[in-house]
């Protein structure tokens, strides 16, 4: 008889683990499907962005010294302490799912908070860079106004700034409210040491994020610092 | 398995040598060589990620082949595009 109410069968294996789902044989084969899983949903992330990063390589290479001179109106201070905030972040993260392994509730959730905190600093430094294009008139569209070299050219590069770090924000944002969850559910106990795949999948969910960055920060800010005149 | 913290922290400890050489490299000019530099280190930068924060190195091969694929078809997609592009007279 299958009880409708867990939907166990209780004649099938009075010793079931309640943690396991009962498709899978055993813990493992759970763990490395549930990786997997997350694994191939990160593809069609990366190929996400991956139509943006062809757009940034193929307008690049035809307008190169007007993305050159386009990048000097980004801050690459702002943009370094923001790398070397989700570089932390990534720590903490990895410190995260490291302290869910063991099982340990309290410092999983004061890690996620760490990197929670670290996100949002992020978000808000990023926000202080998209107030000043707006203010200078840096943001595509009617009110683009550009007195340098090449105007249509290096709008397209604002374009992919606004676009490529846009969509990374909103990968952060999202990333932000996945980890309100995460550290709600772990309060409440719905981890162990033996499971606790959404926290590993939320961690690769972050580092992903990050890996987006560690490209955009040198391929937007950094494409000729030594032509900067200050 | 799990991973020692030691492990996190040398990882991150190399990620800040990257990050710090990719800034400086930035600040001299090698020309054309600037991009490649700058793109070989985020690559490095994002494999240490994918393999030790993502614990890609500790999984089993099938991670590997769905952790490799996202990737590879993200070659094909430049390659293939820019095939056209770079041939363009």
């Amino acid at each position: 008889m299958v009880d409708l109410n867990s939907g166990h069968n209780p004649d099938h294996n009075p010793d079931h683990n309640p943690e396991l789902a009962h498709q899978f044989e055993d813990m493992d084969q759970q763990k490395e499907a549930a990786a997997l899983g997350m694994w191939t949903f990160l593809i069609t992330e990366v190929l996400f962005f991956g139509g943006l990063f062809t757009a940034y390589i193929v307008f690049r290479t035809q307008f190169s010294e007007a993305f050159a001179k386009a990048s000097h109106h980004l801050d690459i201070v702002l943009g370094g302490i923001n790398t070397f905030i989700l570089l932390g972040s990534s720590l903490t993260m990895a410190l995260a799912v490291h302290a869910a392994q063991e099982g340990r509730k309290e410092k999983t959730i004061r890690f996620l908070g760490v990197t929670g905190i670290l996100g949002a600093a992020f978000l808000v430094i990023k926000g202080f860079e998209y107030a000043h294009k707006f203010e200078h008139n840096l943001f595509p569209g009617a009110s683009f106004g550009y007195d340098g070299f090449e105007p249509d050219h290096a709008q397209l590069f604002f374009i992919l700034y606004f676009a490529l770090t846009g969509v990374h924000a909103a990968h952060m944002i999202v990333g932000l409210l996945l980890l309100v969850v995460i550290a709600w559910m772990t309060a409440r106990g719905r981890f162990s040491a033996t499971y606790h795949s959404p926290v590993e999948n939320f961690g690769l969910y972050w580092h992903f994020v990050d890996i987006v960055w560690i490209f955009l920060y040198p391929l937007l800010y950094l494409i000729d610092v030594t032509g900067r005149t200050q | 398995m799990i991973v020692p913290t030691r492990v996190y922290y040398r990882v991150s400890l190399a990620l800040l040598a990257l990050f710090i050489l990719t800034v400086a490299a930035s600040f001299i000019h090698f020309g054309d060589w600037n991009v490649y530099i700058a793109v070989t280190i985020a690559v490095v930068k994002a494999t240490l990620v994918v393999l030790y924060f993502m614990h890609v190195r500790y999984q089993t091969r099938l991670t590997w082949i769905f952790a490799g694929a996202g990737f590879l078809w993200l070659l094909i997609l430049f390659a293939l595009t820019m095939s056209d592009y770079a041939t363009r007279s």
